[in-house]
C-alpha cells in the first residue's frame, strides 16, 4: 500500500505533507476519486432515495398494494387519492410500484449475494490451488458460459413453479460465472505476494490463507462487479416476470408492473410509464455507481 | 487452423451433450405432462398415448432413445402439434427469428462501430458525451420497456407503422421489432468500440503512422480500427445470447411467429420434444458463433496463434 508519491521539488502544502506522512490507504484514495465523480454521486443519492422509498414507502400509502377498489378502476393519476392512478382492479399504482421496487431490489441484492458467494469461493479456490484443479474448475466455467442460460432459468421456473426463493437461486446461479473468472485472475497474481509467503511461513493453512489474506485483498474488483451485477439481476428477474414466469400476482415486481402496463397501455398510459421510468432510473443509478467505482478503484489512466 | 477447429468441435460435443442431459431431466422433473388437456383423458387412452411416444418406459431408457435419435438428426415428434415433427417446427419458424436477429446484429454493428469511432476521435468533446449518454440509456432501458412504448407512440398514437404481426415479412412490420432489438446492442457495441479505439489511438504504432505522415483517415481505417474492434469480435457470442433473450420478448410483444415465442409456450405446455429441440438449436448456435469469434480473432490479431 503506497501513499502518494512525492517527487522532489514538487511544492506540497503542510496539510498534504501531514496527510502523506500518515499514509493514505488505497481505499481513502478511491473514496476521494469516487466522490469527485458527479454521475456516481448523483447515482448514489438517487439510489439512496429509491431504497428509502422502497423500505418505508409502503407504510405511508393510503392504499395497500393488493387492495382492490371496484369504484377506482382505471383511475387516472391524481384522482380519488391515487397519486399515480390505479390499475384494472382499482389497485393503487403508487403502492404497487413501491412494493414492486422493494421486491426487485431485494431480488437484486439476494441473488447477487448468492452469485458473490459461489463466484468468490470458486474463483479463489481455483486460482489458489492452481494446476490441474484450476484447469478443471475453469473448464467447467467455460462450458457453462457457452450455454443458453436464459433457457435453463426458464426451464427451472417452469419445472419448480415460480417462487421468490427459486428466483433468487436461479439467477444467482447464473451470474456467478464472471465473478469467478475475475476472482481467479486476481488470486493468481496475489498468491505469490510476500504477505502470503509470510502467512505460510507463519504456519497458516491453505483455507486460512484464502479466507484471511486472499479474499480481503480482492475486494476492489469484486465490489465493482457486484454493483454492475445487481442491475443485471434486476433486469433478469423483470425479464422473467415479463414472460409471466417471475413473481406471481398479487405480488409485484418492476417487471410484472411493466408487463401489466404494456397490456393495458392503450387504456391507461400511467400503468406503463411510471413503472418503466422507475426501472430505468434504478438501473441507471446502479450503472453510474458501478462505472464510478471502477474508475475510482481501478484507475487505468489517471 | 483445421486442427484448431477440430479441437474446438471436440470440446463442443461434450458441452452439447451436457446441455441435452440437463435440459432433458429438468423438463421431465416438471410436474404435469403434455397430455394434461382441458378434457381429462381416460386412463386407458392416456396409457395408449404414453405408449405411442415411448413414455411408458423407464426414464433412462427414454433418455437413451432420445440421445440415439439426436445423433441421427431426429429430434422426435411434437407432443402438442400432433402432425408435426420438431424439425418441421424449427424449419417453419426459424426464418422469422433469423431475419430479426441478423438484421439487428448487422445494423447494430454498423451504427455502433461508427458511433464508437466518432466518440473516440472526439474524446471528451460534445459528440463523445452525446454518444456515451445514448450508450448508457441504451444499456439501462430494457427491450420490454422500449417495445411497448414504441408501439404505443409510433403504432397506436401516430399510426405510422403496424403494431404487431408478421405479414409475410413486410418491411413496415419489421421496422419496430428490429429497432427494439438493435438499440441495446448499439449501446454496448459503441461503448466497446470507443474503449478499444481510445486505447489503440494512444499506442506507439499509431504514433509511427502519424509520424510517417499518413492521412488521418487512413490511420483510423487501416491501422486503428482493425485492432480496436478486437473486443467486439469476442462480444459476438454474448451478443447472440442477448439477441435470443431479446427475441423472446420482442416476438411476444409484436406477436411474431418465431422460435422464441414457441419456447416459452412449449415449456409451459410440457411439450418436451419441442423444448429440447429449441435448447439444442440455440446451444449449437451459440457454440458455433463462439468458434467463429475465435477464428476471426486469430485472423484480425496477428499476435494470436491458434494452438
Amino acid at each position: 500500500m503506497t501513499g502518494t508519491i512525492l517527487t522532489p521539488g514538487s511544492r506540497v502544502g503542510a496539510e498534504t505533507m501531514e496527510k502523506a506522512a500518515r499514509g493514505r490507504s488505497l481505499w481513502d484514495d478511491a473514496r476521494r476519486r469516487l466522490l469527485r465523480n458527479k454521475a456516481a454521486v448523483g447515482g448514489m443519492i438517487v439510489l439512496g432515495l429509491l431504497v428509502l422509498a422502497a423500505i418505508i414507502g409502503p407504510y405511508f400509502t393510503p392504499y395497500a398494494y393488493d387492495q382492490i377498489n371496484k369504484d377506482h378502476v382505471w383511475a387516472p393519476p391524481l384522482t380519488q387519492g391515487h397519486l399515480l392512478g390505479a390499475d384494472s382492479l382499482g389497485r393503487d399504482l403508487l403502492a404497487r410500484l413501491l412494493t414492486g421496487l422493494r421486491v426487485s431490489l431485494a431480488i437484486g441484492l439476494v441473488a447477487t449475494t448468492v452469485s458473490l458467494i459461489i463466484g468468490v469461493a470458486w474463483g479463489a479456490i481455483a486460482g489458489y490451488l492452481g494446476g490441474r484443479i484450476d484447469e478443471i474448475m475453469m473448464r467447467v466455467v467455460d462450458v457453462l458460459y457457452s450455454l443458453p442460460f436464459i433457457f435453463f432459468v426458464i426451464l427451472l421456473m417452469v419445472t419448480f413453479g415460480s417462487n421468490i426463493i427459486l428466483i433468487f437461486v436461479a439467477i444467482g446461479a447464473v451470474e456467478w460465472l464472471t465473478m469467478s473468472r475475475i476472482v481467479r485472475g486476481q488470486t493468481l497474481s496475489l498468491k505469490h505476494k510476500e504477505f502470503v509467503e509470510a502467512a505460510r511461513a507463519a504456519g497458516l493453512g491453505d483455507g486460512g490463507i484464502i479466507a484471511k489474506h486472499i479474499i480481503p485483498n480482492l475486494l476492489g474488483p469484486v465490489v465493482v462487479y457486484v454493483t454492475l451485477t445487481i442491475p443485471a439481476v434486476i433486469l433478469a428477474e423483470s425479464f422473467l416476470s415479463f414472460l409471466g414466469l417471475g413473481v406471481q400476482p398479487p405480488m409485484a415486481s418492476l417487471g410484472t408492473l411493466i408487463a401489466n402496463g404494456a397490456q393495458d397501455m392503450e387504456l391507461a398510459w400511467w400503468l406503463l410509464v411510471f413503472p418503466s421510468l422507475t426501472m430505468v432510473v434504478t438501473l441507471m443509478s446502479f450503472n453510474f455507481i458501478g462505472d464510478g467505482l471502477r474508475d475510482a478503484i481501478d484507475p487505468k489512466d489517471r | 487452423m483445421l486442427r484448431f477447429i477440430g479441437r474446438r468441435l471436440l470440446i463442443a460435443i461434450p458441452t452439447l451433450f451436457l446441455v441435452i442431459t440437463v435440459a432433458f431431466f429438468m423438463m421431465r422433473a416438471a410436474p404435469g405432462s403434455p397430455f394434461d388437456g382441458d378434457r381429462k383423458l381416460s386412463p386407458e387412452i392416456e396409457a395408449n398415448v404414453m405408449a405411442k411416444y415411448g413414455m411408458d418406459r423407464p426414464l433412462h431408457e427414454q433418455y437413451g432413445a432420445y440421445l440415439a435419435g439426436v445423433v441421427q438428426g431426429d429430434l422426435g415428434p411434437s407432443l402438442k402439434y400432433k402432425d408435426k415433427t420438431v424439425l418441421q417446427i424449427l424449419q417453419e419458424n426459424y426464418r422469422v427469428s433469423l431475419t430479426l436477429g441478423l438484421s439487428s446484429i448487422i445494423l447494430a454493428t454498423v451504427i455502433g462501430v461508427s458511433l464508437g469511432v466518432l466518440a473516440a476521435l472526439r474524446q471528451n468533446q460534445t459528440t463523445d458525451y452525446v454518444v456515451m449518454t445514448i450508450a448508457i440509456l441504451g444499456v439501462c432501458i430494457p427491450t420490454f420497456v422500449t417495445a411497448p412504448v414504441l408501439v404505443l407512440v409510433i403504432a397506436s398514437k401516430l399510426g405510422w407503422l403496424p403494431s404487431a404481426g408478421w405479414n409475410g415479412g413486410a418491411l413496415p412490420n419489421l421496422i419496430l421489432p428490429i429497432v427494439v432489438l438493435t438499440l441495446p446492442q448499439v449501446a454496448i457495441i459503441s461503448r466497446l468500440t470507443r474503449a478499444g479505439m481510445v486505447e489503440v489511438l494512444r499506442s506507439n504504432y499509431i504514433r509511427t503512422a502519424r509520424a510517417k505522415g499518413l492521412p488521418e483517415n487512413r490511420i483510423v481505417r487501416r491501422h486503428a480500427l482493425r485492432a480496436a474492434i478486437l473486443p467486439l469480435v469476442s462480444y459476438l457470442g454474448p451478443a447472440a445470447a442477448g439477441l435470443i433473450t431479446g427475441s423472446l420478448v420482442v416476438e411476444k410483444i409484436f406477436n411474431l411467429p418465431g422460435l422464441g415465442k414457441f419456447f416459452v409456450i412449449s415449456a409451459l405446455q410440457r411439450d418436451y420434444t419441442v423444448v429440447m429441440g429449441m435448447v439444442i438449436f440455440y446451444a449449437a448456435l451459440i457454440l458455433i458463433l463462439n468458434l467463429i469469434a475465435d477464428l476471426l480473432h486469430a485472423v484480425l490479431d496477428p499476435r494470436v496463434r491458434l494452438s
